[in-house]
């Protein structure tokens, strides 16, 4: 009954092989199963946002898709931002404008962001505000956390990336 | 939160799909196409399917096809493929408009059209705009082939015409006669959240007179549906204000609002009301939307 197979994922280019039963989610193999953690589950019913990481560079609900539906997709965490000790320029945003209380929503708000800029840079406001109410952050940092993003996407637009 | 256990089965093919299905259907055995309703019901263990069909892996339903008859949604577009008009003209932009209030980003890009309109929330954005601009529903099971009405699919809450063991494999969107006026409004509580009350409207003027109106109420009742009684109103009648109100008024009226702690039928009954009034408004500007 509880249908355990071997599934291979592709986390942040890292092929990880594993065994599980098809009922856990994608946010539950990549924690337990790929020793990721830094996927965090908040609410487990696709409500907080807390696990959204990018699947063939969609930001998704990792709560919402099960593991067996990610074979074969590419997917990236938070663990994927930084380039050796160098932070992804929008973890240094989130730092510099104190976009972070307690930081258990941020890597699902860093995903969401980084997801959401790769298919339409430079939002409007109320676009971007849009954007940030699909995740909760319960230190209410949604102020902080906009200015972050305009950091960071002026910074982009300097450096003339897209 | 962890789902209950089931057999997953990820076929290639459609054929394999249904007869997946047909086997499994009498065992609880659902289809898994976006899983964004599905899959925090299963959270919740308010669905417990023993087998669940992932029909996305199979090609070909993903596509949207437009032809003389109008917008064919295959089951496996996503609600994010609005966001560029998918036809042009009213309908394209209607769309568009529409799916930026179904939940937020990551919703949009799992969730599925057709998922939407099997799952039948009574809130559901795209079940009032089928049940509004008489889609008609493409239901495969193992050997047959059948389509479904608009009138006749929704059948309560979360509840349609399809039997266990169909797929709805794709829901045509006839093209709206040239001239045709819509406007959409939703009243929730936060942007994203599920409608209190929404209501779509479709009509043309012919002889400064409303033609062929349709008035889509979503979220107030068990599902969403056209109104007639406020419809025979405003037909044949100048787009004006008394007009206007009377027509709410008779939707107001018309309805069994659903209920529950936060709100009373009385303001089921008044949002509709408005609803109505103000997806009039829009259509009238000649845009769907005011954004």
């Amino acid at each position: 009954m509880d249908d355990r197979r071997d599934l291979t994922l592709h986390i942040n280019g890292q092929r990880h092989d594993i065994r599980l039963a098809a009922r856990k989610t994608l946010a539950d193999a990549i924690r337990e199963d790929c020793g990721l953690t830094g996927t965090h589950t908040g609410c487990e019913h696709g409500v907080c946002g807390a696990c959204t990481i990018l699947v063939d560079g969609d930001p998704v609900r990792s709560c919402l898709m099960f593991a067996v539906q990610a074979e074969g997709r590419d997917i990236r965490t938070v663990e994927g931002l930084a380039e050796r000790d160098n932070l992804h320029p929008l973890q240094q945003a989130f730092i510099n404008h104190h976009a972070l209380q307690c930081g258990f929503c941020t890597p699902g708000f860093l995903m969401l962001i980084i997801g959401a800029l790769a298919r339409e840079p430079d939002p409007s406001e109320a676009a971007l505000v849009d954007l940030i109410a699909s995740n909760m952050c319960r230190c209410t940092g949604y102020k902080n956390i906009i200015e972050a993003v305009r950091w960071f996407e002026g910074r982009r637009s300097e450096k003339g990336e897209s | 939160m962890k789902p209950a256990p089931f057999t997953y089965h990820a076929p290639a093919l459609l054929e394999d799909a249904l007869a997946i299905l047909g086997d499994t259907a009498q065992d609880d055995g659902r289809v898994l196409a976006g899983g964004q309703s599905l899959v925090p019901m299963m959270a919740l263990r308010l669905a417990q399917p023993a087998h669940l069909v992932d029909i996305g892996r199979i090609d070909g339903l993903g596509d949207l096809i437009e032809d003389s008859a109008g917008l064919t949604i295959g089951a496996l577009v996503r609600h994010q493929r609005f966001h560029a008009p998918a036809v042009e003209g009213v309908l394209g932009r209607l769309l568009r408009y529409v799916s930026s209030h179904i939940a937020h980003l990551p919703i949009r890009l799992r969730g599925t059209f057709c998922g939407s309109l099997a799952n039948a929330d009574p809130a559901s954005e795209w079940c009032l705009v089928a049940a509004t601009l008489n889609a008609r529903m493409t239901a495969r099971r193992r050997g047959e082939t059948r389509v479904i009405a608009a009138a006749d699919f929704f059948d309560g809450v979360m509840a349609t015409a399809l039997s266990p063991d169909e797929i709805l494999t794709g829901v045509q969107i006839p093209h709206p006669l040239p001239g045709t006026k819509v406007g959409f409004y939703e009243f929730s509580r936060r942007a994203g959240d599920f409608a209190l009350a929404m209501s779509l409207v479709s009509y043309r003027i012919e002889g400064g007179v409303v033609t062929d109106p349709r008035i889509g109420l979503g979220g107030v009742e068990e599902y969403p549906r056209r109104i007639a009684q406020a419809e025979e109103i405003v037909a044949g009648q100048p787009l004006e204000s008394d007009v206007l109100e009377r027509t709410a008024e008779a939707t107001a009226a018309a309805i069994a609002p659903l209920v529950d702690h936060h709100t009373s039928a009385a303001y089921r009954r008044d949002l509709a009301r408005i609803a109505v009034l103000r997806a009039f408004a829009r259509a009238a500007q000649g845009e769907p939307a005011d954004g």
